[in-house]
């Protein structure tokens, strides 16, 4: 009995011990090896899980930023400066987005890029703003992320009600769609987008045959489709990620449902020409800003991202890049990487990025964000045009 | 009349996969009397080797047939070992313990299977390659369904007709009941319940191989998350069925199944228009709820009789 109680002991005192050994984390130096000193940048999204595709390809962009920044060896304040990128993983889950966005805090650093997904972004808003940490979102689009009144909170591209209205007037005028059929996942930037769209195909006179909802975990979307059929609309419109809809459009081409199929920048990536397959033909996609080839600087740094990552760019790469830049900018001019003092630059910024110029409106939306509609021709995502700059 | 008809059809082929998957649990849990929640992720693991067989094969030039045949084999054979060593693990030693503990130690067993695939294959969503041409076809006219669509709903009644008759026609079906009724009595009449029980595993789990196959080849898609939803559906529908029952397992799974697609596609009718498609899963769950109010042990299982 003795030993056993002992052993017990021992193994209590063994959990315990790894546990403050674990905790016992990173050090988060000030200077670095050759004493300039160290400005951390916060990155978050998701590096793993379904869109990690997207969430890398976000870092990517940030880490290209920081990599040009130190070549240029920023000084502030009379220091020289060298900027370290912090990335954490909110697995694009709203569970775990509060706990990276603390770590990002915890960590001092003095901005952050991110997060990707508006239903990570916006909680996670909440914890940078009390701590009074500038954060720009390359990719997040929900309205609600600007709206909360955070003076610090930006976005560099256009947001949900830009492209839900974008995509409304698409569908009534240019594919001169009368019945449609909507379906979203039921995530912040889904069910965000499909009202907004909703409301204003109802506006332009279109009628909404049907609402359907799925969700992040379903696979199957046959009964829901089969429905639609049923109501003989001229377009279905699917607001949710690339992961579904991929898989989507081959039930709809199995079901023999012969439709237009519009949905959002969830959807305009090269993965859901994979997951598609030949059923991706035909399929219309918006998504905010310009495609690479047509933003002031996209060539060039599409060959500069490529040569780096040895990847292809996947869609908010470029954003990623110049919300790097643009905090880089308003620290320079500044002169601190302290937040309260080169936030007030940040709000007032005109800085010319790859994908445009930038500039945010009091809310910290994009100021002239607009939304460019594609269209998947031979299993690549071909340019249509661009509808207005708000 | 048209979508009705092809709604049935589309609930049929859900319901088939759950039949599938369900046999698996209802085997485990007639023979042991545990539930073996990681029956869900050996269908992910089959999927996710059979990709990367499909994706290594891709590499030579082989026949068609062939590469289909060492994809199912390969799956198989893995998924086989696999719950063979897992038994052999996690549960044998478990036998004579409270019911509780192999129930834990299940759900431990499929979280560890869960991040040991995403370990391997990463968390992205692969696309599973099309090996053979997946042509649709109309019935009547009026309702479409796909070759791989077809093969899903043949293997599900070939099994389970070949599973009756197997643990009902066979003198080693006889054995496997034997060891369900009680396993001390089985064992002292020299049956040897280590392989009986054994040979449940790898039959549930060959099962599991084919099942994981045949889903991310009607999908085109697998990943490491494919296995926990489908798990936990395919349990519902053994006990909707009455579990520990082979014909109660498939039946559960094509209810179930029917009831998912009619669900999903009529609840705004039924309802008249105050619950959605995003109500679907509550659907299921609740007829769930009500078939086991009024008949607890399922729809075709029979009461056990308490032991003395």
């Amino acid at each position: 009995m003795k030993s056993k109680c002992r052993n017990n002991l021992l193994f209590f005192l063994f959990v315990a011990s790894s546990f403050f050994l674990v905790s016992c984390g990173s050090d988060n130096s000030e200077f670095d090896s050759e004493g300039r000193k160290i400005v951390y940048i916060g990155h978050a999204g998701p590096l793993t899980g379904p869109i990690a595709h997207l969430g890398k390809d976000n870092e990517n962009g940030v880490k290209l930023a920081i990599q040009e920044a130190n070549d240029r060896n920023i000084s502030l304040d009379g220091q020289t400066i060298s900027f370290k990128v912090v990335s954490v993983d909110d697995e694009g889950k709203e569970s775990k987005t509060t706990l990276v966005a603390q770590k990002l805090v915890d960590t001092n650093v003095s901005g952050v890029i991110g997060h990707l997904n508006s239903g990570t972004t916006i909680p996670a808003s909440k914890i940078y703003h009390d701590e009074g940490i500038p954060q720009i979102s390359p990719s997040a689009t929900n309205v609600n992320y600007t709206n909360q009144g955070f003076p610090a909170a930006f976005r560099v591209m256009a947001n949900d009600k830009q492209q839900g209205s974008a995509l409304a007037n698409f569908a009534i005028n240019d594919i001169s769609a009368n019945k449609i059929a909507v379906i979203d996942d039921r995530t912040a930037y889904g069910k965000g987008l499909a009202d907004i769209f909703e409301d204003t195909v109802k506006g332009l006179g279109g009628i909404i045959s049907s609402r359907e909802f799925t969700d992040v975990t379903k696979s199957d979307f046959t009964a829901i489709l089969t429905k639609i059929k049923g109501l003989n609309v001229d377009l279905i419109f699917y607001a949710g990620m690339d992961v579904q809809g991929g898989p989507m459009l081959k039930q709809l081409d199995n079901l023999g449902l012969n439709v237009n199929f519009l949905t959002g920048d969830g959807c305009q990536t090269l993965q859901f020409i994979e997951l598609a397959g030949k059923s991706s033909q035909g399929v219309y996609a918006s998504s905010p800003g310009v495609p690479l080839d047509r933003m002031p600087g996209g060539i060039s740094f599409n060959s500069k991202y490529e040569q780096t990552f040895n990847q292809s760019i996947q869609i908010y790469g470029p954003y990623a890049y110049d919300a790097t830049n643009t905090l880089i900018d308003a620290m320079v001019k500044a002169n601190s990487y302290l937040p309260e003092n080169y936030l007030p630059f940040l709000k007032n910024i005109q800085f010319k990025g790859v994908t445009g110029d930038i500039s945010f409106d009091e809310k910290g939306d994009i100021n002239r964000g607009s939304i460019s509609m594609y269209q998947v021709k031979n299993n690549k995502w071909e340019y249509l045009k661009t509808l207005g700059d708000n | 009349m048209d979508i009705f008809f092809q709604q049935v059809i589309n609930g049929l082929v859900i319901g088939s996969v759950y039949a599938l998957v369900a046999l698996g649990y209802t085997m485990v849990y007639g023979i042991l009397g545990i539930i073996n929640f990681a029956h869900g992720e050996v269908v992910m693991i089959g999927a996710m080797v059979a990709l990367s067989i499909i994706l290594f094969l891709f590499q030579f030039d082989i026949p068609i047939f062939l590469s289909i045949a060492l994809v199912f084999i390969g799956a198989i054979i893995f998924c086989s070992l696999l719950a063979f060593c897992i038994e052999k693990i996690a549960y044998k030693p478990l036998r004579n313990a409270p019911r509780l503990a192999p129930l834990i130690t299940a759900i431990g067993v499929s979280i560890l299977l869960q991040n040991i695939a995403m370990l391997i294959w990463g968390r992205q969503y692969y696309s599973f390659p099309q090996i053979f041409n997946n042509d649709t076809y109309q019935i009547f006219g009026i309702a479409n369904i796909t070759t791989i669509q077809i093969i899903i709903i043949l293997i599900s009644l070939v099994t389970m007709f070949l599973l009756f008759y197997f643990i009902n026609k066979t003198q080693y079906g006889m054995a496997m009941r034997a060891t369900s009724e009680d396993k001390n009595a089985a064992k002292l009449m020299g049956i040897e319940i280590n392989n009986v029980i054994s040979i449940t595993f790898i039959v549930g789990a060959s099962l599991a191989a084919v099942a994981g196959i045949l889903i991310a080849a009607n999908y085109g898609i697998a990943h490491y998350s494919m296995g926990f939803m489908l798990g936990l559906k395919a349990f519902t529908a053994a006990v909707l069925g009455g579990i520990g029952n082979i014909v109660g397992a498939v039946i559960g799974g094509l209810l179930l199944g029917l009831i998912e697609s009619l669900g999903a596609g009529y609840i705004e009718k039924l309802t008249f228009g105050f619950m959605g498609s995003n109500y679907q899963d509550v659907i299921a769950f609740l007829v769930l709820v009500l078939v086991l109010v009024i008949k607890p042990n399922g729809l075709v299982g029979e009461k056990s009789s308490t032991k003395v």
